[in-house]
C-alpha cells in the first residue's frame, strides 16, 4: 500500500536567521526533502538604477555602496572604471596600484564573511565566523585609515580616488600582509579535514560546469564548477596584466569546491597584495584635468570587474548631459543566485540552506 | 546507609513517625532542588564566558563584577516578557509541554549521588531509573511542536522522536557495560565500586555514552532540536516569557543532569583525593565534564539528519555491542578485573572507532531523485 502524502508549503524567510538578509525561499518539503524551491526577492528594492540617473556621475558613487555592502570598494571600481571609459579619462598609475590594493582587501574581507557565514550555516556555533572576524576587523581598520568609514567607503572618483593614502597606512598594510598568510593556514587546519564538514559540504549541492556556465555563473562559484574564469586573467582590467597569481578552480562544483575555492583566493588576493605594495609608484591619486561635473560626449560604456563575488558590471548611457541617462549593473550576486532551485532540489531542508549560504549573496545587491 | 535514613532514625525519636518520615524527604528536596537550580544559573553563565573564550571575545562582562549577575539579569528579563500563545495552536499541549520537558530532569537527580549516601533516593534500580525518567522529555519536546501550530516547530517535533529514541539505544546499552563491572544498579554503589574510575576500564562505553547524551540535551554536533540555521529556534519557537525560561532551564539542568551522570558512571563520582571535602570533587568533575561539553559545542559543525540516524544506527549501535561483548567476556574470564583489562579495553576502542571512521560514511548523494530535478538541459527560468 501506497501512503499520499501532501507536500508541506514552508516559508524560510524573509525573516530567518539564516537568509543573510530579506530573502524568502519558499519551499515545498516531503518530510525533510526539499521537493520543489521557489526564491522570491525584492524585499529590498531601492531603485539604484532610477536613481542614478537624477545625480551626477560622482554623486553615484555613494550609491554603488550600498549595493554589495560588505565589498564597497569593487562596487566603487566597477562604476568609475565605466565612467572613465564613457568619459575617455586616464587614470594616473599610483591611483590605478591603490585601487588594486583596495579590491584585494576587499576581495579578502568578503570572502572571509562569506567562508564564516557558510560554516554557520553549517551550524558551526559562530566559532569560525568570529574567527574570521577578527582578521576582518583588522582589514576595517586599515580601511578606516584610508577613507574614515568602515563599510560604505565612496573612496573612488571617476579619474583616481578622493584623496591620497595616509602614510600610517602602508606600514600597517605591510604588517598585516605579512601576518595573513599563517591565519589563512589556521582556518585550513580548523576547517578543511573536519569530517562533519565534510560530510556536509562533499557532493552536495552539486552545479556541473555546463550549468554553471548556461547560468551565466560568475566568480567563485563559477570556479569551484571548473571554469578557469576569471575577469582579472580573461580581461585585465586596470592593472592586473602586471601581477602573477593563479586562478583557483574547483573539480565538481559542490559546496565544499566553493568553500575551498573561496579560501584559495584569499592566499591568492595576498599574493597580489604583496606584489603591489612592492611596485606602488609615486605620483598623483586623480587626474588632475576631471572636472567636478562630467558631461561625457553621448555613448554607452560598460566596465566590468571580478568583485568577490563574481563579474559585476556597469552599464552607462550618457547623452551629454550630467547625470546618466541609464545605468543598468549586472549583479553577480542575482546571477548566481538564479541556479539556486535546480541546486536544492532533492537535497534535505539543512542542504538548503548551505548550499545558499555557499553561493554567498548579499542582498543589497540581489535587489539593488 | 544514606544520610536520609540517619536523618529519619534521629527524628523517629521524638516525633511521629510519619513527621520523621516526611521532613527528611522534604528538606533532602528543597537541598537538591535549591543546588540544581544554583548550579544551573552557574552554568549559564559559565557557558557564556567559555563560549566567549573560545571564541576570541569577552561574553558577558557588564552586569555587574565580571558579569556574574549575566544570569538574574536574565531571569528578570524572562520573567517580565509577555507569554504568548499562538492563536491556532493547541494551548493545553502549549501549556504542558514546558513542565514535561523540566520536571524528569529534577527526577533524575533524586538518584544522583554527591557524597557517599548524600542522595534523596538509593534506588537498587538506579540505572533503570535514569533512563527511563530521562526519556520522558522527549515527550515535552514533542508536544510543544505539536501545540505550536508552526512548521519550524513541526519539523523540530519530528526531529526530536526520531532523534531520541535513536540515540536511547546506545545510551543504554553502554551504560550496561558499566553496570557488568560494577555488579550493581544503584548508582551510589557504581560509584563505590569505581576503585580506578570506568573511563579507564571502558573508553568505549564512555564515548558512546558522551555521544548519546550530547544528542539527548540537544548540544552539536547533534542539536538538530533547535538547528537555529535551519528551523529557527525548533521546538520552542512559538514560546516565550516564563514558558520559554522553563525550556532553557530544563536544557541547561539536563546537561548538568548528564555531566553528573558521566561523572558517577566514568570518573568515579564523589571519589577524589584527599585535600578537599568530597561533594567538592564532584562538583569540579561535573564542571569539567561541562567545559568538555562547551568546548564540542563551540569546535563542531552539525550533523544533516540522515547523517545523525546513521551515525546512531551504524556506527553506535555496533559498538555498543561490540563494548557489551568484550566486558561481558572479560567479566566471565577475569572476574576481578586485573591490570590488563584496561590496555585490552583500550585497543579495543582503538580499533573500533578506527574501523568507524574509515568504513562509515557519514555523507552519501542526493537523497532522492526527483525527475525533472536533473539539472542537464532545463531551461533555468521555468513558468510556475
Amino acid at each position: 500500500m501506497e501512503l499520499k502524502t501532501e507536500p508541506m508549503i514552508l516559508n524560510m524567510g524573509p525573516q530567518h536567521p539564516s537568509t543573510h538578509g530579506v530573502f524568502r525561499m519558499r519551499v515545498a518539503l516531503d518530510g525533510e526533502i526539499v521537493t520543489d524551491l521557489e526564491m522570491v526577492f525584492g524585499y529590498l528594492h531601492r531603485g539604484v538604477e532610477k536613481l542614478a540617473e537624477g545625480r551626477t556621475y560622482t554623486q553615484n558613487v555613494t550609491l554603488t555602496d550600498r549595493m554589495d555592502y560588505l565589498a564597497s570598494m569593487t562596487n566603487n571600481f566597477a562604476y568609475v572604471l565605466a565612467v572613465e571609459k564613457l568619459a575617455n579619462i586616464q587614470v594616473p598609475e599610483r591611483a590605478q596600484y591603490i585601487r588594486v590594493i583596495m579590491a584585494e582587501m576587499m576581495r579578502l574581507s568578503s570572502h572571509l564573511m562569506a567562508i564564516g557565514f557558510f560554516l554557520n550555516d553549517c551550524g558551526a556555533f559562530q566559532t569560525p565566523l568570529l574567527y574570521m572576524y577578527r582578521e576582518r576587523e583588522k582589514l576595517l581598520d586599515l580601511f578606516e585609515m584610508v577613507c574614515g568609514q568602515r563599510l560604505t567607503y565612496n573612496y573612488m572618483r571617476p579619474g583616481g580616488l578622493s584623496h591620497d593614502l595616509p602614510p600610517e597606512f602602508l606600514p600597517a598594510l605591510k604588517r598585516f600582509v605579512r601576518e595573513m598568510p599563517a591565519f589563512i593556514d589556521e582556518y585550513d587546519r580548523l576547517l578543511s579535514d573536519n569530517e562533519i564538514l565534510l560530510a556536509r559540504t562533499k557532493g552536495v549541492g552539486i552545479l556541473p560546469r555546463e550549468m554553471a556556465i548556461s547560468c551565466s555563473a560568475s566568480g567563485p562559484v563559477l570556479r569551484a564548477s571548473g571554469v578557469a574564469w576569471d575577469l582579472r586573467k580573461a580581461d585585465p582590467y586596470s592593472l592586473y596584466d602586471r601581477f602573477s597569481f593563479e586562478i583557483p578552480t574547483g573539480q565538481t562544483g559542490d559546496n565544499y569546491d566553493r568553500y575551498w575555492v573561496r579560501l584559495q583566493e584569499l592566499k591568492q588576493s595576498v599574493k597580489i597584495l604583496q606584489q603591489a605594495i612592492e611596485q606602488l609608484p609615486d605620483g598623483l591619486h586623480i587626474a588632475p584635468e576631471v572636472p567636478l561635473y562630467l558631461h561625457p560626449a553621448p555613448g554607452e560604456a560598460y566596465g566590468h570587474i571580478e568583485s568577490p563575488k563574481g563579474e559585476l558590471g556597469f552599464y552607462l548611457v550618457s547623452d551629454g548631459g550630467s547625470a546618466p541617462y541609464r545605468m543598468k549593473i549586472r549583479p553577480p550576486s542575482l546571477i548566481n543566485l538564479t541556479a539556486l532551485r535546480d541546486m536544492v532540489i532533492g537535497w534535505k531542508i539543512a542542504d538548503a540552506i548551505t548550499v545558499f549560504g555557499s553561493i554567498d549573496i548579499v542582498l543589497g545587491e540581489v535587489d539593488r | 546507609m544514606t544520610y536520609l535514613e540517619v536523618f529519619y532514625q534521629t527524628l523517629a525519636r521524638s516525633m511521629p513517625e510519619w513527621l520523621a518520615y516526611l521532613i527528611p524527604f522534604l528538606v533532602g528536596s528543597i537541598v537538591v532542588l535549591g543546588f540544581l537550580l544554583t548550579t544551573v544559573m552557574v552554568f549559564i553563565y559559565m557557558e557564556r564566558r567559555v563560549l566567549g573564550r573560545f571564541q576570541i571575545r569577552q561574553g558577558p562582562n557588564r552586569t555587574g563584577p565580571k558579569g556574574l549577575l549575566q544570569p538574574v539579569a536574565d531571569a528578570i528579563k524572562v520573567l517580565t516578557k509577555e507569554d504568548i500563545v499562538p492563536l491556532p495552536g493547541d494551548k493545553v499541549a502549549h501549556f504542558i509541554a514546558p513542565i514535561l520537558v523540566f520536571i524528569p530532569t529534577l527526577l533524575i537527580f533524586a538518584v544522583i549521588p554527591f557524597q557517599n549516601g548524600a542522595l534523596l533516593a538509593d534506588l537498587n534500580i538506579g540505572v533503570m531509573y535514569v533512563a527511563a525518567v530521562g526519556t520522558i522529555s522527549v515527550i515535552g519536546a514533542f508536544v510543544a511542536g505539536w501545540g505550536s501550530n508552526n512548521k519550524y516547530s513541526l519539523i523540530s517535533a519530528i526531529r526530536a522522536v526520531a532523534q531520541m529514541v535513536s540515540y536511547e539505544v546506545p545510551l543504554m546499552l553502554s551504560m550496561v557495560g558499566v553496570v557488568l563491572i560494577a555488579g550493581s544498579l544503584s548508582l551510589n554503589s557504581i560509584v563505590e565500586k569505581q576503585h580506578i574510575p570506568f573511563i579507564f576500564l571502558q573508553p568505549l562505553g564512555f564515548f558512546i555514552f558522551l555521544a548519546g547524551s550530547l544528542a539527548e540535551i540537544n548540544r552539536t554536533p547533534f542539536d538538530l532540536l533547535e538547528a537555529d540555521s535551519e528551523i529557527v529556534a525548533g521546538f520552542h519557537t512559538e514560546y516565550s516569557g516564563m514558558k520559554f525560561a522553563l525550556f532553557f532551564l530544563g536544557e541547561y539542568a539536563h546537561a548538568v543532569v548528564t555531566s553528573a551522570l558521566i561523572s558517577v558512571f566514568f570518573l568515579s563520582g564523589w571519589k577524589g583525593f584527599p585535600g578537599l571535602p568530597i561533594f567538592v570533587w564532584f562538583l569540579i568533575k561535573i564542571g569539567l565534564v561541562f567545559t568538555g561539553i562547551i568546548w564540542i559545542r563551540s569546535t563542531l559543525p552539525r550533523f544533516r539528519v540522515d547523517q545523525l540516524m546513521g551515525f546512531a544506527w551504524k556506527f553506535l549501535f555496533p559498538a555498543a555491542l561490540v563494548n557489551i561483548f568484550i566486558t561481558g567476556l572479560e567479566a566471565m574470564v577475569w572476574p576481578g578485573f586485573p591490570w590488563f583489562v584496561v590496555i585490552i579495553n583500550w585497543i579495543v576502542a582503538g580499533a573500533v572507532v578506527a574501523s568507524g571512521s574509515l568504513l562509515f560514511v557519514t555523507g552519501k548523494g542526493r537523497i532522492l531523485e526527483i525527475p525533472g530535478a536533473k539539472p542537464e538541459g532545463r531551461s533555468l527560468i521555468e513558468a510556475r
